[in-house]
């Protein structure tokens, strides 16, 4: 029964991929450079795909925007600004470095470097706190004893 | 306070800290993206009407007043929820709602109206979505507020609440409309 399922989940899976498939364009050349685009752009309907990953309904209508776009032969800065003007920044996967976004690119860098500061830091601190102890006159005597007769087991 | 006990609560300071910006984190709404739009004037678009698909829609037959554009669908379910809300609201009068149809089938979107009553003043067909890429639009239902010169002013994305039309949407329709 579970092999059934399963293969019948399959199946319909096929199905879902043919109802995409009259989507894509017949021109090779022209599907790669797309999907170069699409792998820039956030889906916005299921956050952590990419509109080439998604099947979403309009991930399928945004990978028609930049097929017709393509055609019309606008570059790849024009489409993502088309995106960027209509749904945010947040449609990039690499959100631009402005104002808004310098804590989102510096912020691990400084708390790496104040890390690093802090490790450096203790680290000569207890170089200096941990000097090696002078021994004393008589742990002297008993260390000398100890190397000319070194006790039998 | 001396240097060891500033020490010894360091590590507590820093995990405050970060549970406080956790605990902010919670209380966002990821699916809320803010709108680059607000502020802007409302793209350009002239659509056939739902219920006289003979007549069109432009967005600058829509100037000097203030309105909502509610994007919905018949196959849209969080619609469904916030219906009442629109169809309660459209009874006072307050602003008038014009829907956009996305990518929805014009005889299921009718009878969806006939089903739930119909809060519209018009809804405008966007059947195949390009409009409402051009809002921006990705969770159907959203709700714009534009004003008497063409700009959007708010968005509200999902179902509008009682609540939202009471704290933000109205009290900025007011506003707007005194202006």
């Amino acid at each position: 029964m579970k092999v059934f399922l399963l293969a019948l989940a399959l199946c319909s899976s096929l199905f879902v991929q043919a109802k995409v498939a009259p989507n894509t364009s017949a021109d090779p050349a022209l599907e790669a450079r797309m999907m170069l685009i699409a792998e820039e752009l956030r889906c916005l309907v299921c956050q952590n795909e990419t509109i080439a990953a998604s099947h979403a309904d309009l991930a399928i209508d945004l990978k028609n925007q930049i097929r017709i776009k393509l055609t019309q032969g606008q570059s790849q800065k024009q489409i993502l600004d088309f995106m960027v003007e209509r749904y945010g920044d947040f449609v990039l996967y690499r959100p631009p470095l402005k104002t808004t976004t310098v804590l989102l690119w510096l912020g691990p860098f400084t708390l790496l470097a104040i890390a690093a500061m802090m490790l450096v830091l203790n680290v000569r601190r207890r170089r200096r706190s941990v000097q090696p102890a002078a021994l004393s006159d008589a742990e002297v005597t008993k260390a000398r004893e100890l190397l000319a007769n070194p006790p039998q087991n | 306070m001396n240097s060891t006990t500033f020490k010894r609560f360091l590590p507590l300071g820093i995990f405050i800290v970060l549970v406080g910006f956790l605990a902010v984190g919670l209380t966002l709404n990821p699916r809320e993206v803010p709108s680059p739009l607000i502020n802007k004037p409302l793209p350009q678009f002239k659509l056939a009407i739902l219920s006289e698909p003979d007549k069109t829609i432009a967005a600058q037959d829509m100037l000097g007043k203030v309105w909502l554009l509610n994007v919905w669908a018949s196959w849209c379910v969080a619609c469904r929820v916030e219906h009442p809300v629109l169809v309660e609201l459209a009874k006072t009068n307050q602003v008038p709602i014009y829907g956009l149809n996305y990518k929805d089938k014009s005889p299921a979107a009718t009878a969806w109206l006939a089903n739930f009553g119909n809060p519209y003043a018009q809804s405008l067909i966007d059947a195949d979505g390009l409009v409402g890429i051009d809002l921006g639009v990705y969770g159907v239902p959203e709700t714009f507020v534009v004003d008497k010169q063409g700009v959007i002013r708010y968005k509200q994305i999902g179902p509008v609440t009682p609540e939202a039309l009471r704290d933000t949407i109205l009290p900025l329709v007011k506003k707007l409309s005194a202006s």
